[in-house]
């Protein structure tokens, strides 16, 4: 699919390159000989049913997790060996992950501030306040707000350092539908104007297809289709994303090697 | 190793800094922690306190004895045996709050260090020993007339080996923890209690049996304990036990970092850190 002698690291490479990504627990495969890239400026949704490998990925990517073979690069750093050099230019948001609960919102994104090495911090804190609308819960603790004021607090952490590259990994589950779509619309706005790279995990097939440019779609670790929403229903002759999703994980219509399928 | 304020640093003062205050937050939101500093040392020294004094007027009777100006030294070992537990749960405590509220994964994600973790680590222990241990110093000195600080120059040297022991030990305990979870939570209570009749805390160490003395003196802290011993008994400062005790605490503390690294890649490989909480 890609040609693995492409420099990565190039300027004006892809923000993530990842290459034959495996990570083998025991002897199980989660992640199985992975190769992609994904372009600066876009969204690239991850999908895959539960165990699909998707965490384990963005675990890679972040480099909390080693990989047993292949390399994963994000903006050009090497994440299993170098990621402080990039760690700074970039974020995550989580649902394996939480703000200290005894802390107030405010406390917490003071820290977190600090710790990315944010120049004017109370004024950043104060933009991301209005942004993300935390002012009525702003001096609580982080503990005992709903789950929804939970993961725009979560997001707010995770756009404090304004990062060039974006990890979410289900950033609306559990979430009411208004709050859901607000919250894919942070998202929308923050790429528009920042013109960051997402990588997007999510089992939300419409939320997919209204943010994503393109999408990965995984089963058991191992890459089964990709492309852009748009080319992956035309292949697969489906009216939703979801449709496509389920004939990808069941096995239906399913190609006979790995698509790329674009737009 | 650049160490710099600088945001992009090796080693970030400002990250170090940006802990402290996480730290710092969490103890100022909630009296019960702050009580608990305080609360288990006071109750020790007042217990050994007591024993000290029975154990002293009962020697009296026979004359002042090997046995009555032994039981001197009881408060003295308390306290320092608090130096050395109070400073290894300071260190674990703070790394556990990380685990409870599942913010392991947050921290590891930003750009700090694990050394520069590990400072963070150092300097909440010190603190909370400091908040734990001073006000018992002055209860020691009002209930029993026991003066801690009159050691001087001794106490510096006892102090500093002490906690110097004790961030080893939270060291490998943080590590162990970071790669067994909260499965391991329990070493951050119990492992310092290994040490205790080993490093011969309230007794010297000629009455261990010959082969188990070779592991004492393996452990700084035995060091400690026996120049408490000779300053208070024999009024003398064991610079020559001091010395021993910091190049074994060199030794210890450099082995230990390595041993936390060791941990942490383990776990990157294991693939545990997006997992850990409560």
């Amino acid at each position: 699919m890609y040609p693995l002698d492409v420099p990565a690291s190039a300027a004006g490479g892809p923000a993530i390159a990842v290459r034959q990504l495996s990570k083998v627990y025991s002897s199980e495969a989660a992640v199985n000989a992975l190769t992609f890239d994904i372009a600066r400026g876009s969204i690239v949704g991850l999908l895959g049913g539960n165990g699909a490998g998707k965490t384990t990925t963005i675990g890679m990517m972040m480099g909390l997790i080693l990989p047993t073979s292949g390399t994963v690069e994000v903006l050009g750093v090497d994440m299993a060996r170098n990621r402080h050099q990039v760690l700074g230019r970039m974020n995550f948001e989580s649902p394996y992950v939480d703000m200290p609960h005894r802390l107030t919102v405010r406390q917490n994104l003071r820290v977190f501030a600090r710790l990315y090495g944010i120049k004017d911090r109370e004024s950043r804190i104060g933009e991301i306040v209005r942004q993300l609308a935390l002012d009525s819960f702003f001096d609580r603790p982080s503990g005992n707000l709903s789950a929804g004021q939970k993961t725009r607090v979560a997001l707010a952490k995770a756009l404090i350092n304004t990062p060039e590259v974006l990890l979410l990994d289900e950033p609306t589950a559990s979430l009411d539908p208004d709050t859901g779509d607000w919250v894919r619309s942070v998202i929308e706005n923050y790429r528009r104007e920042h013109g960051a790279t997402i990588l997007l995990a999510s089992h939300n097939m419409a939320e997919v297809e209204r943010l994503c440019d393109r999408v990965i779609m995984l089963k058991r670790g191992t890459l089964v289709a990709e492309g852009s929403p748009q080319a992956l229903l035309a292949r697969y002759g489906r009216a939703t994303l979801e449709d496509v999703f389920l004939d990808v994980v069941r096995g239906r219509n399913a190609p006979a090697r790995i698509e790329k399928a674009d737009s | 190793m650049a160490i710099s304020a600088h945001p992009n640093a090796t080693f970030s003062l400002e990250r170090v800094a940006a802990m402290v205050t996480r730290y710092l937050y969490l103890l100022r939101s909630s009296w019960p922690r702050l009580l608990d500093l305080i609360y288990w040392p006071t109750v020790q020294m007042v217990t050994w306190g007591f024993v000290q004094t029975y154990v002293g007027q009962a020697s009296a009777g026979s004359g002042p004895g090997r046995f009555g100006v032994a039981a001197g030294t009881l408060i003295g070992a308390v306290l320092l045996w608090d130096v050395l537990f109070r400073g290894q749960l300071g260190f674990s405590m703070s790394f556990l709050e990380e685990m409870y509220s599942r913010n392991i994964g947050n921290l590891l994600m930003s750009p700090l260090r694990p050394l520069e973790l590990v400072a963070a680590l150092i300097v909440m222990s010190t603190l909370r020993l400091m908040i734990g241990i001073i006000p018992v110093t002055g209860l020691a000195i009002l209930f029993f007339g026991f003066n801690l600080w009159a050691l001087g120059l001794a106490l510096g040297a006892f102090f500093a080996n002490l906690v110097l022991t004790s961030w080893s030990v939270g060291l490998v305990v943080s590590g162990f923890l970071l790669r067994n979870g909260l499965g391991a939570e329990g070493l951050a209570w119990t492992f310092m209690f290994l040490l205790l009749p080993l490093c011969c805390v309230y007794y010297p160490v000629d009455v261990l049996p010959a082969w188990l003395r070779t592991i004492s003196w393996a452990l700084p802290p035995t060091y400690v304990f026996e120049g408490l011993r000779a300053a208070l008994t024999d009024h003398v400062f064991r610079g020559d036990l001091m010395i021993q005790a910091f190049v074994i605490n060199a030794v210890l503390f450099a082995s230990s970092i390595l041993v936390f690294l060791w941990l942490l890649r383990r776990a990157r490989v294991a693939g545990t850190l997006l997992q850990m909480g409560e």
